[in-house]
């Protein structure tokens, strides 16, 4: 029998096991899947925690829902990659081996890089939104919150969904205009890009949108540390600014395994060929999602492009054929506006987000770089999808690679 | 492709302003870049850092990021910034003569 390990049950460990389940012959392949949890927690649904329209019970489902039966499911935090002798060694003392491995491990917020960030007024009056823990201990402050400076910052990039911390700014204006007190509080974006964005057109676009919600905004801003007692954040250059709560997206960086194992670059990302998905190093490890060191964003809508081209691309692999697949980049997003409504941005490696229509050109029903209702609805409907179709590796009606039909440039 | 006069000779640059070509790149180019950049005097300390930046760049094909940077350059964040205030990677890899750096997205 031939091996395969994959670790991490995420979304793109788990899109990766329902695809290849499917396809390799059981009489000839054992499949190994390894997580430390039995949950999955649907992420994307994590920004609609602190304003209560989710909650816990909302993004969570248990893994083996997701499990196809005939495949070996191991619940155990991983110790180390041995890629010299193709093993695994777990927590739990035991090793297992393998012929291919698939790194789907993640990112997660590393908010100790930060001095002063997670002390006294850790989950006091600062908080994250990227974890269950912080989004639901947001929610519980913000439901007796009366008001003052609401400073949101982006520590430094690469970070998950790159437009979550936007999407949580125009939430939470949203979010106190409805609750009757937007005039008790002032909203600051702070972030170490050039502007509201990273690509040059919906950065501009994105940006009038802070303008017209009366969200202040601070660019090119690199935090150093956070004075715990004054209540500012400081740069490195002894820029301060002041909050009365503090949303901060702390660096995100790949699980300590990866750097263990000695496959890590300075953020514990595995350097991965970015057409391929193969590892830079070794010939029969590949590696998806957040895990990777590619140049693309860090999205769910990513993986699952990703997957279609790792499938296409293991397959040959075990064949002894050229990977001959290519990933462009592609990363699809609705962008939570706030009042029900939403914008969507289409792009990959060389291609901006540009306005138009999606997935079909002239028609939508998605609008790009529009604020729309049916943007929202796509958003609300990613769920739904993400846990009936995306985990499942069911196919959906969307090119894995980028198409230029519908856009204006 | 835009060109410049740069310490005397005819340069191309990139769409972010950045040198097109490696080889157009010496001492004078990179004092004269340091200048646009609002840097008056290139020192010991930021020369420790271009010459990494160059040194990575031309070993790994992309220029460093500035994690990658305190941790290897010898040089540590804080004074990084006061080497080249604002945004020191984006900085010193246009004095350096390198590409923007890739790595934010
Ligand atoms: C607030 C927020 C909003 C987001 N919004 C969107 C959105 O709107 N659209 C979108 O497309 N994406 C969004 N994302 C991003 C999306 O959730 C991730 O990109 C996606 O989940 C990545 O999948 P992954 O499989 O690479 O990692 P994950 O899904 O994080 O899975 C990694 C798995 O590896 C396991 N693991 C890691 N280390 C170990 C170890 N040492 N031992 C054992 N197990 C281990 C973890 O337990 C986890 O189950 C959002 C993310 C956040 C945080």
């Amino acid at each position: 029998m031939k091996k395969l390990v994959i670790l991490g049950a995420g979304t793109a460990g788990t899109m990766m096991l329902n695809k290849l389940h499917g396809e390799l012959d059981r009489n000839e392949w054992q499949i190994t899947i390894v997580d430390q949890h039995e949950t999955h927690y649907y992420q994307p649904g994590f920004l609609f925690i602190p304003f209560g329209i989710y909650s816990k019970k909302d993004v969570i489902k248990p893994k083996r829902d997701f499990f196809p039966s005939g495949i070996n499911v191991i619940t155990s935090e991983i110790e180390k990659i041995e890629p010299e002798s193709n093993r695994v060694l777990l927590n739990n003392n035991s090793v297992i081996s393998y012929d291919y491995l698939i790194i789907a491990t993640g990112a997660k917020i590393a908010p100790e890089q930060t001095e002063g960030m997670k002390d006294k007024l850790w989950q006091k009056s600062i908080y994250d939104f990227y974890t269950i823990e912080g989004a639901c201990a947001l929610a519980n402050y913000f439901k007796h919150w009366e008001g003052g400076k609401l400073v949101i910052n982006i520590t430094e990039m690469p970070i998950k969904c790159p437009v979550a911390p936007l999407e949580f700014a125009f939430l939470a204006d949203s979010y106190f205009t409805e609750r009757g007190i937007r005039d008790k509080v002032d909203i600051h974006f702070v972030t170490p890009l050039p502007g509201a964005f990273t690509k040059p057109k919906a950065s501009a676009i994105l940006g009038d949108f802070l303008g017209k919600k009366n969200i202040n905004l601070t660019t090119d801003y690199n935090i150093a540390r956070v004075d715990n007692d004054e209540k500012k954040i400081i740069s490195w250059d002894e820029t301060e600014i002041p909050f009365d709560v503090l949303v901060t997206i702390p660096t995100n960086m790949g699980d300590d395994l990866i750097a263990r194992s000695g496959m890590g670059d300075e953020l514990n990302f595995v350097p991965t060929d970015k057409h391929t998905l193969r590892s830079e190093k070794y010939e029969n490890i590949f590696v998806i999602g957040d895990a990777t060191n590619l140049p693309s964003s860090k999205a769910g809508s990513v993986a699952h492009f990703e997957a279609d081209i790792l499938f296409e691309n293991f397959l040959s692999a075990i064949e002894g054929q050229p990977l001959q697949a290519k990933f462009d980049g592609h990363a699809n997003c609705f962008i939570e506006s706030g009042f029900g409504k939403g914008i969507l941005i289409d792009f990959n490696y060389d291609t901006e987000p540009l306005p138009g229509k999606y997935p079909l050109p002239g028609i939508g029903p998605f609008s790009l770089l529009e604020e729309t209702k049916m943007n929202h609805y796509g958003k609300v409907m990613f769920r739904w999808m993400y846990w009936n179709f995306l985990l499942k590796g069911v196919e959906l009606p969307i090119e894995s690679n980028m198409s230029m039909a519908g856009k204006r440039f | 492709m835009a060109t410049k006069e740069i310490a005397g000779k005819t340069i191309e640059l990139d769409a972010d302003g950045n040198l097109a070509k490696l080889t157009d790149w010496n001492e004078a180019v990179a004092k004269e870049l340091s200048k646009e950049e609002g840097i008056e005097q290139l020192t010991d300390r930021h020369w420790a850092v271009i010459n990494y930046m160059r040194k990575e760049f031309t070993e790994k094909g992309d220029a460093p990021s500035i994690r990658k940077l305190t941790k290897e350059s010898g040089v540590d964040t804080k004074e990084l910034y006061q080497l080249f205030p604002k945004g020191p990677a984006k900085k010193a890899a246009r004095i350096a003569g390198l590409p923007k750096p890739k790595g934010c997205i």
